[in-house]
């Protein structure tokens, strides 16, 4: 893997660019690995990065059935934070965090992670009374986090509307300093390259058709590229989880739903944070480009297609002309939709399944892209050894029977 | 998805309505003989197919019945409605 720098950068510059060498191979599949990720997204990617890297096993294929990176990984808004309010999340975030922290440096490739700060507002007493307590209850565990109040607010981000007479008036926000956006793509690519590098193989437009399971145990996987061997199989399919778990005949507790986000046309720098409300549902975030990013809710109905509902472009729009005022004169120039797998807990799901080297990593429902190094990280630590790392233990399928759920649907940052 | 067909009311649009999940899902008959599995199945598990999706709606800004609707999850065309209590008619996407 050539490494990237200032000086391969003039050196390239010099040949106009065109001796660059590619970041990954595009290999044939071979007939048996030890572990198949099925799933080329962040995490499945970010997965076999950390199985290969420092869990020493490099025999690893990772199947994607379109193009690296091309579900959920670019279909989100890239806000990255880790104010979770029940111990167990906010463990697993803050773990994501700290791993963002450095990522571009240990792939040598720039996600363009900006910690900018994230703002949550409250716009009602409830809001602000939820928001005090998460605010305390993040703090005790150790992960930075700060209540400002409507003037502050206000100074943070001039563009908002504060007025105490708007339709959603702001009565304070809680603010991760640590928290920001990164660049979608740039951290499916990045770790693709830092597989490849240590041995991996990236599969492209191959989907996985069937799970060869024999005596309750994983034999291998049918493929439209053929049949692979393996004793060991990761899936982190998102919004297919119950697809590949119906072909592996067990059910899961998960719905598939889609969720919109949309772009404005480019405009000058007027945003230096992420503006998230959870009452009237929307993130917004500026570009470098100068794009307004706006996240939507998502539709409360199951579906594969990735686009959403009309109706729901218009309420957020509705409510963000009203939070921004300015938003009133922006054109949006894109919209889109991904399929996110939701739990009843809105918690992610990271372990063992009822079939013998079976391992799902799904569930991440609406916040997925934020958590993808610790969840890749962790997944990996769980694949590698066989059983759950110390930060997924909690997140098993089993605790939908044993009730121990991390009820994150009222508690986390965002309304699910 | 824009038109759904309330069986009391016919086609309006979809704003009128809210989906609450899959339907006939049937509530264990004795709670206490069945085990904790079988009853987290009942409670949290959902067949989430990519494909015909039997599913319950209410016509919350109409007449605010229930009824039941059979759906495409892959190109969110509505291929039936149906009646609270009806039998799921046979559809193909």
């Amino acid at each position: 893997m050539a490494k990237y720098s200032i000086f391969s950068l003039i050196r390239n510059g010099l040949s106009y660019h065109r001796n660059w060498q590619r970041a990954w191979r595009s290999p044939e599949p071979k007939p048996d690995y030890d572990i198949v990720i099925i799933g080329g997204g962040g995490h499945g990617l970010g997965t076999a990065y950390y199985l290969a890297r420092e869990f020493g096993v490099s025999n690893v294929a990772v199947l994607e059935k379109g193009w690296l990176g091309g579900g959920n990984t670019g279909r989100n808004t890239s806000i990255v934070r880790s104010n979770y309010l029940w111990d167990e999340s906010a463990a697993l975030y803050e773990h994501a965090l700290k791993l963002w922290e450095g990522l571009s440096q240990e792939l040598n490739f720039n996600v363009m992670f900006s910690q900018r700060g994230v703002m949550n507002l409250a716009h009602n007493l409830h809001d602000w009374r939820e928001l005090n307590r998460r605010v305390h209850a993040i703090r005790l565990n150790g992960i930075d986090s700060e209540i400002l109040n409507a003037q502050q607010v206000k100074a943070e981000a001039p563009i908002l509307n504060v007025s105490q007479t708007s339709r959603y008036p702001i009565m304070g926000a809680s603010m991760q300093r640590r928290g920001g956006t990164a660049r979608h793509d740039a951290v499916a690519w990045g770790y693709a390259r830092g597989a490849d590098a240590r041995g991996v193989d990236i599969i492209q437009n191959c989907a996985v058709t069937g799970l060869d399971i024999r005596n309750g145990r994983i034999e291998g996987v049918e493929t439209t590229r053929g049949r692979i061997k393996t004793r060991k199989v990761g899936v982190v399919v998102a919004g297919h989880s119950s697809v590949l778990a119906d072909m592996a005949g067990f059910r899961m507790p998960i719905e598939s739903n889609p969720l919109q986000a949309l772009v404005s046309d480019p405009v000058k720098p007027v945003l230096d944070c992420v503006i998230m409300s959870s009452a009237v549902h929307v993130y917004v975030s500026q570009s470098d480009k100068g794009e307004l990013v706006i996240g939507a809710g998502s539709d409360l109905y199951v579906s594969y297609a990735q686009r959403g509902s009309f109706d729901i472009i218009e309420g957020i729009m509705g409510a963000l002309c009203e939070l921004i005022p300015m938003v009133s004169r922006l054109k949006l120039m894109r919209q889109w939709g991904g399929i996110v797998d939701v739990t009843p807990d809105r918690s992610p799901i990271i372990g063992a399944t009822p079939v013998e080297g079976l391992f799902f990593n799904c569930g991440w429902g609406t916040g997925g892209f934020k958590a993808t190094p610790g969840s890749a990280h962790v997944f990996a630590a769980t694949l590698a050894k066989g059983e759950p790392h110390r930060l997924a233990a909690p997140f098993s399928l089993d605790r939908f029977r044993t009730g121990h759920l991390i009820d994150e649907a009222g508690a986390a940052a965002v309304a699910h | 998805m824009f038109l759904i067909e309330c069986p009391w009311c016919g086609p309006r649009q979809q704003i009128e309505f809210h989906c609450h999940g899959e339907a006939h899902i049937a509530r264990p008959v004795d709670p206490d003989a069945i085990s904790d599995a079988e009853w987290a199945d009942y409670v949290f598990n959902r067949t989430n197919p990519k494909g015909v999706h039997y599913e319950r709606w209410v016509h919350n800004h109409g007449c605010r019945r229930w009824f039941n609707v059979a759906r495409d999850t892959v190109s969110d065309r509505i291929l039936a409605t149906y009646r609270v209590g009806e039998k799921a008619p046979k559809v193909t996407p």
